[in-house]
């Protein structure tokens, strides 16, 4: 991590791999600010230099003690680890509160790199259910295909498939970017509340269904719309974010953005006229 | 929750046993109540195979009621005696627990027929009827079940199997999967999930004069296969009719003597990971059970909703 002493005051919080998206209405939250670094602990994080690289087996590991070995090396002070083979394990890497370049050479199962803060991951291989789940912070890249409930309840960040993710991608995300190369199965963004979806396949029935608020952009077909959830226009803003996410997602090289279909809250699930104006706005 | 697994060498025969059982204990974690194998063993093909119990005394943590085992003893020489009536000669009879056997015999005539006669025998399960089906279920993990029954040594073509967590009724060996496709020879099927419209499948299907031996809903999915197929129905098209006449979340296997294959309901509310290549098909509900035979980095990936597929050996 960044010294927070001598980082210049606008990049402490990234430095802290902290939420920056901001927020608005009755959400709106102070997450961290600034000025009170140096009274700030945040529990769980090291020092780490990414030129400082090890690997670690986990073969013979359960997910437990591979956790601990991890947060271990990031105390030595690695900042990059690798780790060989995973061979779908679940729940490895959770819980990183720091900067790290972590890579696995291989697959993980259920909840990989769940409740994550800050890191840089990268999974040569797929993951099970619910991977990122919770992430607040960094950018996971899955380099094959994904199970279901892919970056559930996610609040920043980028998690990005490569190939194909299973149903209820993005459900309950309150936040940050989901991008997925490929197809991606029924209830995308189900009850999402916030960040966006990309998918540059198909995806399945009931897209959307009872979104709260958010955006997806789907550039193959849709199964079916799910409740509340309807066409909007793409504007200029949406494929320049398009353009440069995908840029930063490794993915869809020469993929024409104007052409996704663009997905939002119909809001008419719930009484939207109690909200504040900013809140009243048709997509992010 | 439950765990399923399955696994289907195409052009080749292998262990099986071995292979099955590695796969349920990896997923052991999903369901510690009960285990149960359809293997389809490189049998002769001569004469069926037919394992029945004749009671569950599977002792302290089962539902079932403890019995003296001479009853199981009386109720073994009635089914002998049963076979001779039908004209089915035994070949061959191992007794595989005081309540357990596996016969070999010779019959040719209507299987459904010859269950009832054998069903009626009170206590008495016919837990699977084929020429090389091999279904084995009983209370505890994967590698209990198999040195209980000597699973290890069993090698064929493909296999399902189950690692039950009760839910729906109770801990005991007539609720544990696979079920049998009864009256369907080489027929069988392990579920993971909930069914809602149980009942009212359960009765229509009744009418028709199909059999229930348990209370578990997951029965449902076997005897619903099996009467569409007895309509004359494919075994994919039994199954994907299945996508819409059962309500509720599963993710279902079903084997015959020659194919294996999966079912996915349209919520896509039950994991499967499926490992597909040109000489084997490995599945189930989680991807460390395929990793227990497949250590070695592989492509894997989640079917979607609503998907069926069916493999052949």
């Amino acid at each position: 991590m960044a010294n927070l002493k001598t980082a210049e005051k606008k990049t402490k919080a990234q430095s802290m791999g902290m939420h920056t998206e901001v927020l608005t209405g009755k959400t709106q939250q102070k997450f961290f600010n600034p000025d009170e670094a140096e009274n700030f602990f945040y529990w769980g994080t090291h020092d780490v230099d990414f030129n400082k690289r090890t690997e670690l087996d986990v073969k013979d590991m359960d997910c437990k003690e591979a956790n601990n070995r991890i947060d271990e090396l990031m105390g030595e002070g690695y900042g990059t680890i690798v780790i060989k083979n995973p061979q779908g394990k679940h729940s490895l890497g959770v819980g990183i509160l720091n900067k790290l370049n972590l890579i696995f050479e291989g697959s993980l199962g259920y909840f990989g790199v769940g409740s994550i803060d800050g890191p840089m991951v990268r999974v040569n291989g797929r993951v099970g259910w619910s991977c990122a789940e919770n992430m607040m912070a960094g950018k996971v890249v899955i380099e094959k295909n994904a199970g279901s409930c892919f970056g559930a309840a996610i609040r920043g960040g980028d998690l990005i498939c490569k190939g194909s993710v299973g149903a209820r991608t993005g459900i309950d995300q309150k936040g940050g970017s989901i991008i997925v190369g490929g197809d991606a199965g029924a209830f995308t963004g189900f009850m999402m509340q916030r960040g966006r979806i990309v998918i540059l396949g198909d995806v399945g029935i009931n897209l959307g269904d009872s979104m709260y608020d958010g955006t997806i952009y789907v550039g193959g077909k849709i199964g079916s719309y799910g409740s509340d959830a309807v066409e909007a226009p793409m504007t200029k803003n949406d494929i320049d974010w398009l353009d440069r996410k995908l840029k930063v997602a490794e993915i869809g090289e020469n993929f024409d953005v104007s052409k996704m279909t663009k997905v939002v809250a119909g809001k008419k699930l719930w009484n939207y006229d109690a909200l504040e104006p900013t809140e009243k706005k048709g997509a992010i | 929750m439950c765990g399923i697994a399955g696994l289907i060498h195409r052009g080749k025969s292998s262990d099986v046993g071995e292979e099955l059982r590695n796969m349920l204990q990896a997923l052991k974690h999903r369901g510690p109540d009960s285990t149960g194998y359809a293997l389809y063993a490189n049998n002769d093909g001569q004469n069926f195979i037919l394992r029945f119990k004749v009671g569950e005394n599977v002792g302290e943590g089962s539902t079932s009621v403890n019995e003296d085992e001479s009853v199981y003893d009386e109720r073994k020489k009635i089914v002998d005696k049963k076979l001779a009536d039908l004209g089915a000669p035994i070949i061959k009879e191992e007794k595989l627990t005081p309540y357990s056997y596996r016969y070999e015999i010779q019959y040719g005539k209507d299987l459904m027929w010859f269950s009832k006669a054998i069903e009626s025998i009170e206590n008495v399960e016919i837990l699977s009827i084929g020429k090389s089906l091999e279904l084995i279920k009983d209370l505890g993990d994967a590698t209990a079940v198999s040195e209980r029954y000597g699973l290890n040594k069993i090698q064929g073509t493909h296999g399902i199997g189950h690692a039950r967590m009760a839910t729906e009724s109770g801990v005991d060996i007539k609720s544990a999967h696979p079920f049998w496709g009864y009256p369907f020879a080489d027929v069988s099927v392990v579920h993971n999930g909930q069914l809602t419209n149980y009942w009212n499948n359960r009765r229509a299907l009744e009418n028709k004069g199909m059999r229930f031996m348990s209370e578990c809903d997951s029965e449902l999915i076997a005897v619903f296969l099996a009467e569409k197929m007895r309509n004359g129905a494919t075994l994919e098209e039994g199954m994907r009719e299945s996508l819409t006449g059962l309500d509720g979340v599963f993710t279902y296997f079903v084997a015959t003597k020659d194919s294996l294959g999966m079912a996915k309901d349209t919520m896509a509310a039950k994991p499967l990971v499926l490992y597909e290549s040109d000489d084997l098909v490995a599945m189930g509900s989680e991807e460390i059970a395929i990793r227990s035979i497949l250590p070695q980095e592989i492509d894997t990936y989640d079917p979607f909703d609503g998907e069926v597929k069916v493999w052949q050996t």
